[in-house]
């Protein structure tokens, strides 16, 4: 079959050589690295830029209540009159910071250029199984952006509900204004955002079973790629039922169903739903809501796994027992929803098994944070830049992650339920961690993508004061979160009660401010190397995978000539029989050469 | 206009910063003209692994000096308080543990064994042994917990009917709570927001025919007597709330729709717990920063602020709406004559309506 592929490769590439425009090169692009470049720019770089700089603003609301700041007047307009930021914007900056990060970015700003980019590179594949569907999935993307942001521009003001848009404050205009048409933009927007999704990871799915090249099993692929294709599944199972929340939603709001909603009585008059539940919406909605945080997470994990053992200079620790681990962390996350819930007033003992289901997600977790650790016993670490964000998700990783511990714990999670605690923790273990992936990935892949160098120096500042920061900002609000203090407050000031925490949100702002300003460091960083960085080497970190053996120079069908074939797994670095302290999985094993892992 | 200004300006930082950027990133020009990692960045970056492990200790703790005081793990005023108060120290110290032993392997092999040319890393690639031990430690410690937790959770959430319980619904709005005792008989009378009469002034709905109804007591400031059970029925009248009381280690969602359910006994009362060292400092604490707030505000012409005296609160902890920053109701727990007096001076239902 790779003959086929081959053939029909090298006709159409001199054919259409001279026929690609800059508008099929460049827009409306089938090219997998193309497309991946295409996610990175609108999904990391401009959505990430917007959800930071969302988050700066809440930032600055909670440490400074109610004063005024002439950057809310100059970027919220109306709704900051006089500069001082209206409760209502509050909400929705609350609500759209969360969606673009978790969605937007994380989901499909991290698949989507790393699973599009990689998989068929790192496969010995010539494209995506694919590249319309691809070109597809990436454009309806571009539009739920474009329909997301165009929210912020209706009278009434985006989605104000909380990224989890719980009903009825979701449903019912008259609860609260960004519940008019700036939720029906949300909605419409991830319909779209759900489609583009399916059909990228339907995409990664096929690619994945299909166009791996010769010697390529499934046990000889690099942990990225059982990463991406886990992750796909996931998406696969549990994106259909966020739609079908949505869809019910949206029957609710504008066809006088019943789904999520009864005996309400609001703005001095009884609606006439009956017999709904927003507990099913709740169920709904973390059947997809918790495997999303690992459709978020392992991505990034996965990547961590490449770099750490390609600066390591070392096999991934335990390679059979990371591929088991995602796939029991993949099965344990769709049972383990619940844990959003345990005083939603579902019976008690669903709290119960949810608990125990919750509780042993920590167990694979802990076999992957071992496994990293004792990757980099006795290794040779080169200090690059992504090998520094690998640590550091594996840091963030550990720290955010234990205190999964006590939120899984339903009698525990009774007193820190939906209390800055829980900010902490999520922040921690998938929006730090998750970043710090994003980071090491354009990092270690950006000679791939753009036959450039990235600035070192640069990179070590960016990380070295993010890193400080993440720890500056989310470890002190474990503990304000103990205090009893709830998120999506807009002010504390009328509870004397939390007047003991005002000085630690202060500190906890400026740490994200810096935070926020070293972040540009990354974005000169990148803007300038794609144009001015220093021209790539063929395989710059030395490492084993396939992409490295394609040429910098990128080109319709990865490989000028044959793809090559795979005749050992990914991780041979520093084998005792070798000269180089890697080789590359298309050499093929010496005589008496033993395939060590088994 | 200033919003133009403001544009100009942020477009001048950010040009500035590009700009410093930049001439760092020239400076270095001379000195490595290879963007891969080599022996010099190992090694400084080999000991900033190190700092930044000491980092991470320090902020603990400075956190635990500074903001130590803050968690309420300690001091709870409830029966089920202490228990779940146990279970949450026992967790964190065993969070604690593993947090600084696996964070002190992962910086100090990071440090350790930072690369050097020439030496070549340990081909290492599996052992089944080392696996088995950290899937089996983290079972043992998971189970132990898994079991402590449920046994507290189920003490919790079990309710006893036997004990004669003081029934009290918590009735949420946007954005403000009321409560209703089943008066004498200790029965609600039955409510649905389709009964709500505002004309009559029957704000939560109760049914005016049911004559457990006509003794049931509406109030806006939460009284419990001290050492009795008390059940707590749940009902919302437009969106999600959450009934949220810290110093009780008590939260429950209220539903539209539904009626959800939860049970403590208060253990102190108000003027016990003002009397209590954590929150007489506390109490202390907060009127200091209050005190110097109050200068800065007297400086600026406004009011300055109320000093601060402890009281139990219930919280709406679920995000509902505009105001849902200032949706609390004061609670008051006192002996079980002052609450008995308390509430004979209370309207029934029957007389508040309106004709």
């Amino acid at each position: 079959m790779s003959a086929a592929i081959d053939t029909h490769v090298h006709d159409d590439h001199e054919v259409h050589h001279h026929k690609e425009t800059f508008i099929t090169k460049y827009i409306f692009s089938q090219d997998h690295k193309m497309i991946a470049k295409q996610y990175l720019i609108t999904g990391v770089i401009i959505m990430g830029i917007i959800g930071i700089f969302m988050s700066l603003m809440i930032r600055m609301q909670i440490a400074w209540p109610e004063k005024s700041n002439v950057i809310f007047e100059t970027f919220l307009g109306k709704w900051a009159p006089e500069g001082v930021m209206d409760a209502d914007i509050y909400l929705a900056l609350v609500t759209i910071h969360g969606t673009l990060m978790v969605f937007f970015v994380l989901t499909a700003g991290l698949s989507g250029t790393f699973s599009n980019l990689l998989i068929p590179l790192q496969l010995g594949a010539r494209d995506m199984a694919s590249g319309f569907l691809n070109m597809i999935s990436y454009w309806l993307f571009f539009i739920s952006c474009v329909v997301m942001i165009a929210s912020f521009f209706v009278e009434f003001g985006p989605a104000a509900a909380g990224w989890t848009i719980y009903p009825p404050l979701s449903a019912l205009p008259m609860a609260q204004p960004g519940s008019g048409s700036g939720m029906t933009l949300w909605l419409v927007s991830m319909a779209i955002f759900i489609a583009s999704s399916l059909l990228g990871s339907l995409n990664y799915i096929v690619t994945v079973l299909n166009l791996r090249t010769k010697g390529m099993s499934m046990t000889r692929m690099p942990l990225t790629i059982w990463a991406f294709f886990i992750t796909a599944v996931i998406g696969v199972i549990s994106f259909p039922v966020l739609l079908s929340a949505a869809l019910l939603l949206i029957m609710d709001r504008s066809f006088g169903t019943s789904f999520f909603l009864s005996d309400i009585f609001i703005q001095g008059e009884v609606l006439h739903y009956q017999g709904g539940s927003p507990v099913l919406f709740e169920h709904l909605f973390w059947f997809l809501g918790h495997p999303e945080v690992y459709i978020v997470l392992l991505p990034a994990l996965g990547i961590t796994s490449e770099i750490i053992a390609t600066n390591s200079r070392k096999p991934i620790f335990g390679y059979r027992a990371m591929i088991l681990s995602i796939l029991a962390i993949a099965f344990l996350s769709t049972i383990v929803w619940g844990h959003h819930m345990f005083i939603s007033g579902m019976n008690p003992f669903l709290g119960s098994v949810f608990t125990f289901t919750t509780l042993l997600i920590a167990i694979p977790s802990a076999v992957k944070a071992f496994n990293y650790i004792t990757t980099l016993w006795k290794g040779n670490l080169q200090m690059n830049p992504a090998m520094l964000f690998s640590i550091g998700l594996v840091s963030t990783f550990i720290t955010g992650g234990l205190t999964g511990i006590i939120l899984g714990d339903s009698a525990l999670d009774i007193n820190v339920h939906d209390t800055y605690f829980v900010v902490a923790h999520f922040h921690l273990v998938m929006g730090i961690s998750a970043l710090y992936g994003v980071f090491a990935g354009i990092y270690h892949w950006f000679p791939k993508m753009f036959g450039r160098m990235m600035n070192k120096n640069l990179g070590y500042l960016h990380f070295w004061v993010t890193a400080i920061c993440a720890y500056g900002v989310f470890f002190p609000m474990h503990f304000i979160g103990m205090a009893g203090l709830p998120r999506r407050y807009y002010t504390n000031s009328n509870f004397p009660l939390f007047d003991d925490t005002t000085n630690t949100q202060v500190v906890i702002t400026m740490f994200a401010l810096v935070a926020g300003a070293v972040q540009l460091v990354f974005l000169y960083n990148f803007i300038s190397s794609i144009f001015y960085g220093k021209k790539a080497e063929q395989n710059p970190w030395r490492s084993n995978t396939l992409e490295w053996t394609a040429p910098v120079e990128h080109m319709h069908g990865n490989w000028p000539g044959a793809i090559p074939h795979v005749y050992r797994w990914p991780y041979d670095y520093s084998k005792p029989g070798h000269d180089e302290d890697f080789v590359p999985q298309n050499v093929p094993m010496k005589d008496g050469e033993e395939e060590l892992h088994h | 206009m200033t919003a133009l200004l403001t544009i100009i300006i942020v477009l001048f930082v950010a040009v500035a910063l590009w700009q410093m950027v930049k001439i760092f990133d020239l400076a270095q020009v001379g000195s490595s003209n290879t963007q891969i990692a080599d022996d010099k960045d190992n090694k400084i970056n080999g000991y900033l692994m190190i700092g930044f492990l000491i980092f991470i200790y320090a902020i603990t703790i400075v956190s635990f000096i500074y903001l130590g005081d803050l968690p309420l793990v300690s001091n709870s005023a409830s029966e089920h308080g202490p228990g779940l108060d146990s279970l949450m120290v026992i967790s964190m110290i065993v969070i604690f543990i593993v947090q600084i032993v696996t964070q002190f392997l992962l910086h100090y092999f990071a440090f350790k064994y930072r690369g050097e040319k020439g030496k070549k890393a340990l081909f290492y690639a599996d052992n089944n042994k080392l696996e088995a031990i950290w899937t089996g430690i983290p079972v043992v410690v998971l189970a132990g917990l898994i079991m402590y937790g449920l046994f507290t959770w189920n003490d919790i959430m079990t309710i006893d009917t036997e004990d004669d319980p003081l029934v009290i619904e918590l009735y949420a709005q946007q954005f403000n709570w009321k409560a209703r005792y089943g008066g004498e008989d200790n029965v609600l009378g039955k409510a649905n927001v389709r009964l709500i009469d505002i004309d009559r002034a029957n704000i939560l709905g109760v049914a005016e025919d049911d004559p457990n109804a006509q003794d049931d007591v509406i109030v806006t400031e939460l009284h419990l007597p001290k050492g009795r059970p008390i059940l707590f029925k749940m009902r919302s009248q437009d969106v999600l709330h959450s009934a949220y009381m810290p110093h009780f280690r008590a939260q429950m969602n209220c539903v539209p729709g539904m009626v959800t359910q939860f049970s403590f006994t208060p253990t102190m009362t108000t003027d016990e717990m003002r009397q209590t060292e954590e929150i007489k400092e506390k109490v202390q604490n907060i009127n200091k920063i209050r005190a110097e707030k109050s200068k800065e505000l007297a400086a600026s012409g406004e009011q300055p602020l109320d000093p601060y005296e402890f009281d139990y609160l219930l919280l709406c902890n679920k995000i509902c709406g505009k105001s849902h920053y200032n949706m609390q109701m004061k609670i008051v727990v006192e002996t079980e004559e002052e609450f008995n007096a308390w509430m004979a001076e209370q309207q029934k239902f029957a007389n508040s309506l309106l004709n």
